[in-house]
């Protein structure tokens, strides 16, 4: 039997992801059609023996419980979100939960980052751990030299040993990267008990020089991966399939595109087609049922590659879209164009409008580079060139141009803006 | 008796034609000067239509370059009009006064009065008014004069109350009148004895003299004036700044007073003015434009013959030039705040092609046959003729 944990933070993380995250759980946001960490769950429950997967987070119950639910009766398996009321880090979460995870002696159970999006190789990593007799195996990926210190890096002995691993390095150590992808054998708790009693240990001599930290957090990362290196008992998969982070609003539109081409591949089902759309599609496009069946709804013309339309929404004649996600009961007026942006949920764009936004794509001229995650702003306090994104309930009004913006929720817009945060 | 010499007249007329028209650009790239069209006329049409109402049967041109050109596409429509026209060549440029002495043969053919204008003109010609009131004071010249909100940038004309001028004052830095030359004239044959064949300013040379003599007397012009070619209005604030940056600056100052032609248009002609659903104020329409669906145009545009607009465009104080093609769904506004007021700049070249979703505003000027390619922002650009532009302009800039 295996078992999933689906790690997803708390509502103070993903701060990069706003506005977007101001009215959903950054995990919820939808992707290529369905919530980011739906994606997770599906390719779980696509690996032979997995029957549970237990998420894991910091959000108040409420915010996933709808979720949960669907997600239960959708795939026919055991799914159960667990709280954490104090931040724990990364391995400090799983630790206390440990019970839960370990009921039912699954032979191993994954752990998956909830911010990375991938054509996940979870039946390959079963395979490889088992062969190994690996504690804990890494899904690992190559990465640019320059980009490779913003990530875990390890170097590998022979049969995919790890004999070193560092998180995030100052100086360059090695192109394989940590995808935040795991498979681990329950012995793991082990090391975490060992790592936290030398935790409590040691919070109990410098307990005059307290730290702030809680003794019984633990990351995963610097505390586990590190003490493992080397011990011949940590294993790493690399794989060169497509895999990246979702960090910034930016890599959302990024990550829907490769979903979009993975239905393509596994479900070309989901996609939309010009027929079934009344509409003229060209390239990967998701559109939710309840889009293209609102009855005022007139979808014709309408026209765009790399796209997903949530639930709900109106699109009028005569538009077009590209390289973007619209979410639920947005309406889009006629004549309008929405490139390389985000358009929240219940937001209306004015006909003859255009909303567009600077696509931050990995540099496709070199292999293995990774999404930039730029800051907001550049060194001379400009905001840097990034996707457009409307909030939810923004009004746009029509004829306007909206470049490079990013604009909080409930704001009405009559005039043009050009790179600007609109609070 | 003064009826039948009336009758007798052979009314003439002198256009300065002139120069390069570099501050056409980058329409005069392509066409001489006054065959780029202003609402769907070119500009010459406009004054030569004006005169053949004046009874004009001879129209002397002054050309100095290009001539060819205009000579073709000129001939057809003068025959239309029955009015001869003189093709007067510049050997080299003679100024506002030497082209009148080159002609000298036609214009002194008879002792009637000729009109004299510069091609940069268009308004509400006052030729009928002009020639009565030149026969009655019975003296050698007659001016047009306009009215100038700040006289200080001009040279100003000084006359009494019956139009007797006393003099010209270059650019007065105290009130003194607010009248200028508006560049119309009615002159006795007579003149043609204080002309020499050289390079000579009317205006600089001739005229103060005639005013000295008291032979000269100035007509306020009524209703709208504009001198297509002479923005000094606009030269100031935002504008200068632009002008500096570009040798192309100036053929947006050809369309920006397109509304108040229109204006004028809706008031005499309203006739020729479309109207009809998705029709916005006054719009121009060549009968022999194709407008698709759903389109939303106006207020303040001309579009020339055979040009296109597909289903859904938005088209606002432009003008399209003929056989231009603008695509589905496209939104052009040449809307720009100068100097506290709004003008039209938005001017799509003869066969240019603007691709679908465009979004085009500012001062953006596209040269004959250019190509848009779809879903671009072009925020005041200026384009050479026959170029292809594949990315957008987000600010504006001249395209080589």
């Amino acid at each position: 039997m295996l078992k999933a944990v689906i790690l997803i933070g708390g509502p103070l993380k993903g701060t990069r992801f706003r506005p977007l995250s101001l009215d959903i759980p950054k995990p919820l946001f939808p992707v290529a059609g369905l919530p980011m960490i739906q994606h997770h769950i599906e390719a779980c429950t696509k690996v032979s023996g997995l029957n549970e997967v237990l998420i894991i987070g910091a959000y108040p119950k409420n915010d996933l419980a709808q979720f949960v639910q669907e997600m239960s009766s959708t795939y026919g398996i055991v799914i159960r979100y667990l709280q954490e009321f104090t931040p724990l880090g990364t391995a400090g979460g799983m630790y206390h939960f440990r019970d839960q995870i370990r009921s039912g002696s699954p032979t191993y159970f994954f752990v998956m980052n909830g911010d990375v999006c991938a054509d996940f190789p979870l039946q390959e990593m079963v395979e490889f751990h088992s062969s190994k007799q690996a504690l804990l195996t890494i899904m690992a990926t190559e990465a640019t030299r320059q980009q490779s210190l913003n990530y875990g890096c390890m170097v590998l002995r022979k049969e995919g040993e790890v004999a070193h691993y560092v998180e995030k390095p100052s100086t360059f150590v090695s192109t394989l990267i940590n995808c935040g992808i795991y498979l681990a054998s329950p012995e793991i708790f082990q090391t975490m008990a060992d790592v936290f009693h030398a935790n409590q240990q040691q919070d109990h001599i410098m307990q005059l020089c307290y730290n702030g930290r809680d003794p019984a957090h633990i990351a995963f990362e610097q505390d586990i991966l590190t003490r493992l290196a080397g011990s011949g008992r940590l294993f790493a998969l690399p794989v060169f399939r497509w895999w990246s982070q979702v960090k910034t609003a930016g890599s959302a539109i990024y990550a829907n595109r490769h979903y979009l081409a993975l239905y393509k591949q596994k479900q070309p089902d989901r996609l939309a087609s010009t027929n079934k759309n009344y509409c003229h599609i060209i390239g990967d496009v998701y559109i939710h049922p309840s889009a293209s069946v609102h009855p005022t709804s007139v979808v014709r013309g309408i026209n765009c590659p790399n796209v997903s339309i949530g639930p709900g929404t109106m699109i009028e004649p005569g538009v077009r879209i590209r390289e973007a996600i619209v979410l639920g009961k947005a309406h889009i007026q006629a004549h309008s164009l929405i490139l390389h942006s985000i358009v929240g949920t219940g937001t209306s764009v004015g006909e003859w409008s255009r909303v567009e936004g600077t696509p931050c794509d990995p540099n496709p001229n070199k292999p293995f580079a990774k999404m930039e995650n730029l800051p907001l702003f550049n060194i001379n306090g400009k905001l840097n060139p990034s996707i457009t994104i409307l909030g939810t309930s923004v009004s746009l009004a029509a004829e306007k141009i909206l470049l490079n913006s990013i604009v909080l929720p409930h704001k009405e817009l009559t005039r043009n803006y050009k790179n600007e945060i609109i609070l | 008796m003064h009826e039948k010499r009336k009758k007798l007249q052979t009314m003439r007329a002198l256009i300065l034609v002139g120069g390069y028209g570099t501050r056409l650009r980058p329409l005069t790239l392509s066409r001489p000067k006054p065959l780029v069209e202003f609402a769907n006329k070119p500009i010459l049409l406009h004054q030569i239509e004006a005169l053949v109402q004046t009874n004009v049967t001879e129209v002397i041109l002054a050309v100095s370059y290009r001539a060819q050109q205009m000579e073709e596409e000129l001939v057809h429509e003068a025959k239309k009009l029955g009015v001869r026209l003189i093709f007067s060549h510049e050997p080299e440029p003679l100024g506002t006064a030497g082209p009148l002495a080159l002609a000298r043969e036609y214009l002194c053919a008879s002792d009637d009065p000729f009109f004299v204008l510069n091609s940069d003109i268009i308004c509400e010609f006052p030729f009928k008014q002009l020639l009565e009131f030149h026969e009655n004071h019975g003296k050698e010249g007659t001016i047009v004069v306009t009215k100038v909100e700040e006289p200080s940038k001009y040279g100003v004309v000084v006359y009494e109350e019956d139009g007797k001028i006393q003099s010209f004052v270059e650019k007065p830095q105290e009130f003194i009148s607010n009248k200028i030359n508006a560049g119309m004239y009615i002159l006795n044959p007579s003149v043609l004895n204080r002309i020499e064949l050289k390079p000579t300013s009317i205006e600089k040379e001739v005229f103060p003299n005639m005013a000295q003599d008291g032979e000269l007397y100035a007509l306020e012009l009524p209703g709208f004036w504009m001198d297509v070619g002479q923005p000094k209005d606009f030269l100031t604030g935002k504008y200068l700044h632009i002008m500096i940056f570009s040798i192309l600056y100036i053929c947006i100052y050809t369309y920006m007073r397109m509304s108040m032609y229109l204006t004028s248009l809706r008031q005499k002609h309203p006739e020729q003015l479309h109207s009809g659903p998705g029709i916005v104020g006054n719009v121009l329409i060549d009968p022999t434009a194709t407008i698709g669906k759903d389109c939303r145009i106006g207020p303040n545009v001309t579009i020339g013959p055979g040009a296109t607009l597909a289903d859904g465009c938005c088209i606002k104080r432009s003008t399209i030039l003929k056989a231009a093609v603008i695509k589905e769904h496209a939104w052009l506004d040449g809307q720009v705040l100068i100097v506290s007021k709004y003008v039209n700049s938005c001017i799509v070249g003869w066969r240019s092609v603007v691709g679908r979703w465009v979004r085009m505003e500012g001062t953006t000027v596209l040269g004959e046959d250019v190509i848009v390619k779809d879903e671009l922002y072009i925020n005041g650009g200026q384009v050479l003729p026959h170029k292809s532009i594949s990315t957008s302009v987000p600010e504006p800039q001249i395209i080589m």
